[in-house]
């Protein structure tokens, strides 16, 4: 007995849809046997991993809160992947994003008025994205794996933090703690009562970048072209779309994107720097940016379904008196499933016998 | 003092060079394995578990081993059965790896391990200098070059090498051949599992026999640049797995030897290092071209 996969003539629209869908439902399946596995109920176990979090307004704050900065990143990331550029360097982007956007409020404190706020902003940007350039620069002139040095490029970038924040940049006031000076009024991102959740500028921020890049990459020559040269590079460029400009683009983009979201979520969850910024989004986009097909709208939907896996770490250690690691491992299965529900898409799988199969060959 | 160096040369180069020797083989047979992070730290953490369970460092390495092949089958299903994205598989391994690896490892945080006993030969381990170098490393160390001489030897030399070459080179030809392509990447795979969970293993039942969680620390994405480095030359990646570790130690010389430079940049040489080495490597194409497997990250479906 063995599975055989049969091509399909064209991709299955009806699959493409279903195929997340079916990775989720095999998700909840699995976290189910390892509740079951741990001597808890399998039922109570998804209902306080996947959906107690969100019954409450403050879960869904929590859920927008964490969802934001994934979903940006992994937008950015989607470009990339559908361009054929392996970017999985994001968590350092986001990390020295948030490091040269930081500057105003840590080297000139007197500087406080309006005009903070955005420059942070567009610092972070231009931080993240001139960082992602130095493996995409890499590829196109070395030709050098942009796999490795993106993410050989994290440790650094991680490192490069905490020698900041224990160096040059720590707070006088610090007690000696590795931290930097509270950012000022103007320097932090406040949030703001809607309809009983406190949201800030971020959210409405990743709804305006999904909306855009929806549009870009259905209905303009630059989204033709990211998904030309992502599936063949020689036709696209007998279309006269260049590879090297490519990569630079889906490279300083996703990098702008990374160092957006890491700034901002320094600026309204920490409000200084530290030596770890961010749990780990950067990578947990990857998840995001597959789960969502490489769609905007997918990645939204995706953003909010990973990020409430985070949530259900929590509560599952609360109220099940479990680890929230199981978070990182529902994540990592999830994508798994991702992977594999894909191949729904291009191929029928089939169930072969052994009889069958041998007189399918004859 | 030279001695010293060398010593503590050979234990950080060991765990990189027993994932990479895994890695090698199983691009060679044209399959691009991303994850060697994640199955080397779930080697750790079944390394370390075995070992303060049963009391045996031996049978703590057996159990890293066995849980790299375990994760690895979990990447060989989705890629070569269901044809998922190699790359994206290899990132889901790596991801799923360093979550699970700490989560079954969270009972263990803080706990002493037992240290893999080194050879003792009387005599030998005791002579100046070569002794200890030579005679004096624990198992892991001498299979490690075990493995870079069999691999040689099982790649150029017998023939079920040359079919998993050719399986690599070109799995369209290999089937037509009546090869199955499948099934040697499934092997190969495997192989690749057992040697990234042995080098696991050796971080923590060897090198600090301790469980921290990602203990690993970016040494499985370091084995992967070993192999470009290499250009896939099993002997290559001992001399690039060497030149690594030294570059590790010099870190904690220089930091002893109170050179005024913060340690987060000594701490960052290694990756810097493997960036240098990966563009100085991809400068000089055309022998990167000539050993590249061809089919490496090419999904393969057979047909009738």
């Amino acid at each position: 007995m063995r599975l055989e996969l049969v091509k399909r003539s064209e991709k299955s629209r009806l699959m493409s849809v279903l195929s997340p869908v079916v990775a989720v439902a095999l998700t909840v399946v699995f976290a189910g046997i390892v509740f079951a596995a741990q001597g808890h109920s399998p039922l109570a176990g998804i209902w306080y991993f996947f959906l107690e979090p969100i019954t409450s307004l403050w879960g869904v704050e929590q859920l927008i809160t964490k969802a934001t900065p994934l979903i940006i990143i992994a937008l950015g990331l989607s470009v990339c992947y559908l361009s054929n550029n392996w970017n999985i360097g994001a968590e350092g982007q986001l990390t020295i994003g948030a490091i040269v956007g930081s500057i105003p409020p840590i080297l000139f404190p007197d500087f406080v008025n309006p005009l903070v706020l955005p420059l942070m902003l567009i610092l972070a940007m231009v931080g993240g994205a001139l960082f992602a350039l130095i493996p995409a620069k890499l590829k196109t002139t070395f030709g050098t794996n942009e796999i490795l040095t993106s993410l050989m490029l994290v440790y650094c970038s991680n490192l490069f933090l905490d020698w900041m924040v224990r160096g040059p940049w720590r707070s006088p006031q610090g007690y000696n703690f590795p931290i930097t000076i509270d950012f000022h009024e103007w320097a932090v991102l406040n949030a703001v009562d809607v309809g009983g959740i406190y949201l800030n500028l971020s959210a409405p921020i990743a709804l305006v970048l999904v909306a855009v890049l929806a549009v870009v990459m259905r209905s303009t020559l630059k989204g033709f072209e990211i998904r030309v040269l992502g599936q063949s590079p020689r036709a696209g460029s007998f279309a006269g779309f260049s590879n090297r400009r490519m990569t630079y683009f889906a490279f300083a983009l996703s990098g702008a994107l990374a160092g957006l979201a890491g700034m901002m979520v320094v600026m309204s969850e920490i409000g200084k720097l530290q030596p770890v910024i961010s749990p780990g989004y950067g990578f947990t986009a990857i998840i995001v940016a597959f789960l969502g097909r490489l769609n905007p709208v997918g990645i939204l939907i995706a953003g909010l379904v990973i990020a409430s896996s985070y949530l259900g770490g929590e509560a599952i250690q609360t109220s099940l008196q479990m680890s929230s690691k199981l978070a990182t491992v529902i994540q990592g299965v999830l994508l798994f499933f991702v992977l594999a529900a894909d191949t729904l898409i291009l191929y029928k799988v089939r169930l072969v016998t052994g009889r069958e199969g041998e007189g399918a060959h004859a | 003092m030279l001695e010293a160096i060398i010593l503590t040369i050979i234990t950080a180069a060991t765990p990189l060079l027993l994932a990479a020797v895994g890695e090698l083989v199983v691009e060679k047979s044209g399959v691009l394995n991303l994850g060697v992070e994640g199955m080397m730290v779930m080697g750790a953490v079944a390394g370390f578990a075995v070992t303060v369970s049963t009391g045996s460092p031996l049978l703590g390495i057996v159990g890293g081993a066995v849980a790299g092949v375990i994760v690895s089958l979990l990447f060989a299903f989705v890629t070569l059965t269901l044809v998922a994205n190699q790359v994206a598989s290899g990132l889901a391994l790596t991801l799923f790896g360093l979550g699970l690896s700490g989560l079954m490892g969270e009972s263990f945080v803080g706990q002493p391990g037992i240290k893999l006993a080194s050879l003792d030969i009387p005599g030998l381990t005791t002579l100046p200098f070569v002794g200890k170098v030579l005679f004096g490393q624990d198992i892991l160390v001498y299979l490690s070059f075990a493995a870079v001489f069999g691999v040689s030897w099982f790649l150029n030399r017998t023939r079920a090498g040359l079919i998993l070459r050719a399986v690599g080179d070109n799995h369209a030809s290999a089937h037509a051949l009546g090869y199955s392509v499948i099934g040697v990447r499934y092997l190969a795979v495997m192989f690749g599992g057992a040697m990234a969970g042995l080098g696991g293993a050796y971080l923590s039942v060897a090198y600090t026999p301790l469980w921290v969680e990602n203990m690993t620390a970016g040494r499985g994405w370091i084995a992967l640049a070993l192999v470009v480095f290499a250009s896939w030359m099993p002997w290559r990646a001992a001399i690039g797995a060497y030149l690594f570790g030294a570059v590790t130690v010099l870190q904690f010389h220089a930091q002893a030897l109170g050179i005024g430079f913060p340690s987060q940049f000594l701490a960052m040489l290694p990756y810097l290092a493997t960036v240098i080495v990966l563009v100085a490597i991809s400068g000089n194409r055309r022998a990167t071209l000539f050993n590249t497997p061809s089919s490496l990250g090419k999904p393969f479906v057979p047909d009738r």
